[in-house]
């Protein structure tokens, strides 16, 4: 029977199934942060557990440390303490921490895949919703709450149900200008929010096997954006050739039989899946959102919904709200619109080649003197690299302001954030109300519109500039 | 975990779709290492203005929501984050109950390990239940978690799903961890055949 690589990844994790309940999953990591997981190990020190695979997990502090210089004292106290219970849990249980002091710190989507702890055939947890990140390596990655890291760190497993699979199909060529960010925005805007509960999505296509592998975490990172608990894309030479050679990655003899292991996790040809949505990258242009959720999303160049021209009620009223929030006319242009703030980071676009693709643009210009333009490497190895590129020499002589590893403004709980009112273009993942700051207003877009965005001061399409 | 059991309750009514978490808690109030004390952060930016005052006509500073049990939201309701402090304020604030016609995956699980009911509704129960709770604030539904039903202020019995799984833990207020941790030989035997590919500890 042809199986989906989803099917191939559950069936390979079974630890136990009984009638009457989900089936008990095994995790081969477990990625944890200092939000999601303080309850966590409180919960373990009331019933008395342990940790019982600390060689399967691994902390890091991204969510709520400062991007200021690190040698600087934590002035927020309820952050600082945050941080600290972190560094205390993981001593007392055994995890290794790459807290804030360490020089493999970053955003926990960004290190996994880059000290090659995420690897194809794995199941990845954390108490996170952008877990779907490290699907890209043809993992079954997701995000869960605070008791379901609680379960994981006593016993390794989480009690699940099957999702449905649901093919992503993105063939053709990507036109000059249009990225990775634009394939998952365009997704997200044709099925909506809520398109892809209960589902896996499995992204295939000519389309999908030309990207790189940090365009294919961008793609995989907002799957739960479309509703979906995770997304995933088969494992192939582009994949195995990012891992060889990565810290934890297998070497010589078992690097060989986890190649032959991997390579039979793409689906099967005549493997069925419960829904398919086919894109045409060829078609697809710069996309931006207006809104207040992810789905609310258009071409750059498009104008603003009318929410008159709707005929749902509530769906009139959703878009009529968010429009209001945003402070935005139904039917007029969103390009020429002004921004106060332009915010280059986040798990989804924070890597280096996230980083190159703004600097070939903002290299030899300035950024408006109007905006304040945040450049947020993704991790600290993703900032030793650009330093050695000379990155961020060009993001400063432009005017950035460039900082150090975390999360920063995409959440905004560590000082990074807008104020009430004020416009930013984020390459981050988010648009909901309040998310960036309180009042503040987010167009979620690409790294290059972002950049183009900069440039210009208001929302450009940046095909005018190239 | 305390069992969960019938009850009776007025609904306070939120006619929007897409509610997600960073709406029913804030990401700024997410750095404590507590559960508790997030009654008053639920949906804080729709409930106070800049300085900090209740905003009269947000409808959970009206006496209807005064000991209501009973939310009923817009389609997909906790979408986004998977922060568990979404249905840990929604509890705190005295909700056992939520109605729509779908949750988000990850709410929907944060919110049965805390006792906190996701029922889903079809689209015109969903819609009559709006208008029957808008004409009249002291309209109670009746939930039944045995029976799997809810009965509307008009009267009608509705169905709706739950795997048996989760219902039986709901309804014996024991959590799933428990039960996981008796499955620790099934858990060995499986360690035992798979040898870890990564050792995070090096």
């Amino acid at each position: 029977m042809p199986r989906t690589i989803i099917e191939k990844l559950w069936e390979s994790h079974v630890v136990h199934e009984q009638p009457g309940a989900p089936t008990l999953l095994f995790i081969d990591l477990h990625l944890v942060h200092e939000v999601t997981s303080p309850q966590a190990f409180q919960g373990l020190r009331e019933r008395g557990l342990k940790v019982r695979r600390p060689d399967l997990t691994i902390a890091t502090a991204d969510h709520s440390i400062p991007t200021t210089d690190r040698s600087l004292p934590i002035v927020d106290e309820i952050a600082a303490k945050q941080l600290a219970q972190l560094e205390t849990n993981c001593a007392q249980f055994g995890i290794r921490c790459l807290g804030v002091h360490s020089d493999q710190q970053g955003i926990v989507h960004v290190i996994g895949p880059e000290l090659g702890l995420t690897q194809p055939g794995m199941t990845v947890v954390c108490g996170d919703s952008h877990t779907a990140t490290h699907g890209a390596f043809g993992a079954l990655a997701f995000g869960v709450g605070t008791s379901e890291v609680e379960h994981v760190l006593a016993t390794e497993c989480l009690l699940q149900r099957r999702s449905k699979a649901f093919q992503v199909r993105v063939d053709g060529a990507l036109k000059p200008g249009v990225s990775a960010k634009d394939i998952i925005l365009a997704l997200i805007a044709r099925i909506g929010v809520g398109g892809g509960t209960g589902c896996v999505f499995e992204y295939t296509g000519s389309a999908i096997r030309a990207l790189g592998m940090d365009e294919r975490m961008t793609v995989c990172n907002m799957s739960i954006e479309g509703g979906a608990r995770a997304g995933l894309i088969a494992p192939d030479d582009t994949t195995f050739e990012y891992l060889c050679g990565r810290p934890h990655a297998p070497r010589g003899a078992r690097w060989e039989q986890a190649l032959a292991r991997w390579r039979q996790l793409p689906t099967d040809d005549g493997a069925v899946y419960d829904r398919t949505v086919t894109l045409d990258a060829g078609a697809l242009e710069p996309m931006i959102t207006y809104g207040t959720n992810p789905g609310m999303g258009m071409p750059i160049g498009a104008p603003l919904p009318d929410p008159a021209a709707v005929s749902d009620p509530m769906e009139r009223d959703s878009i009529a709200k968010a429009l209001r929030y945003m402070g935005l006319e139904g039917g007029k242009p969103l390009l020429g619109h002004p921004v106060d703030v332009v915010f280059i980071g986040s798990c989804t676009n924070s890597r280096i080649s996230d980083l190159r693709i703004a600097a070939s643009l903002l290299k030899g210009r300035r950024v408006s003197p109007k905006v304040r333009v945040m450049v947020v490497p993704g991790s600290q190895e993703v900032k030793r690299q650009a330093i050695a590129e000379g990155l961020p020499e060009i993001f400063r002589a432009a005017g950035c302001d460039w900082r150090e590893p975390g999360c920063s403004m995409c959440i905004a709980m560590n000082g990074d954030q807008l104020q009430p009112g004020e416009y930013s273009v984020s390459t981050s993942n988010r648009n909901f109300e309040g998310r960036q700051g309180k009042g503040g207003r987010t167009f979620l877009a690409s790294p290059l519109t972002a950049a183009a965005t900069a440039i210009t001061g208001v929302v450009t399409d940046v095909r005018t500039l190239v | 975990m305390k069992p969960f059991t019938n009850f009776e309750s007025r609904v306070v009514p939120l006619p929007i779709n897409n509610i997600d978490t960073d709406q029913i808690i804030p990401a700024r109030f997410l750095k404590t290492t507590s559960k508790r004390g997030l009654d008053q952060q639920l949906f804080c930016d729709w409930r106070y203005d800049a300085e900090g005052r209740p905003k009269p006509d947000f409808i959970l500073n009206q006496p209807r929501a005064a000991g209501a049990q009973v939310l009923l939201a817009g389609d997909n309701f906790g979408c986004g984050s998977s922060r568990e402090h979404a249905p840990w304020a929604l509890t705190q604030f005295g909700f056992r109950a939520v109605i729509s016609t779908s949750f988000a995956d990850i709410f929907k699980q944060n919110s049965l390990k805390n006792s906190l009911l996701p029922i889903v509704v079809p689209a015109d129960v969903h819609a009559a239940l709006f208008q029957e709770v808008t004409r009249d604030p002291d309209a109670k539904v009746k939930i039944d978690l045995a029976n799997q039903t809810i009965t509307t202020p008009g009267g009608r019995k509705v169905e709706f799903p739950i795997d048996g799984f989760s219902k039986q833990c709901l309804l014996d207020g024991v959590d799933e961890l428990g039960w996981i941790l008796q499955r620790d030989a099934a858990i060995a035997a499986y360690e035992a055949a798979h040898p870890a590919p990564i050792n995070a500890l090096k």
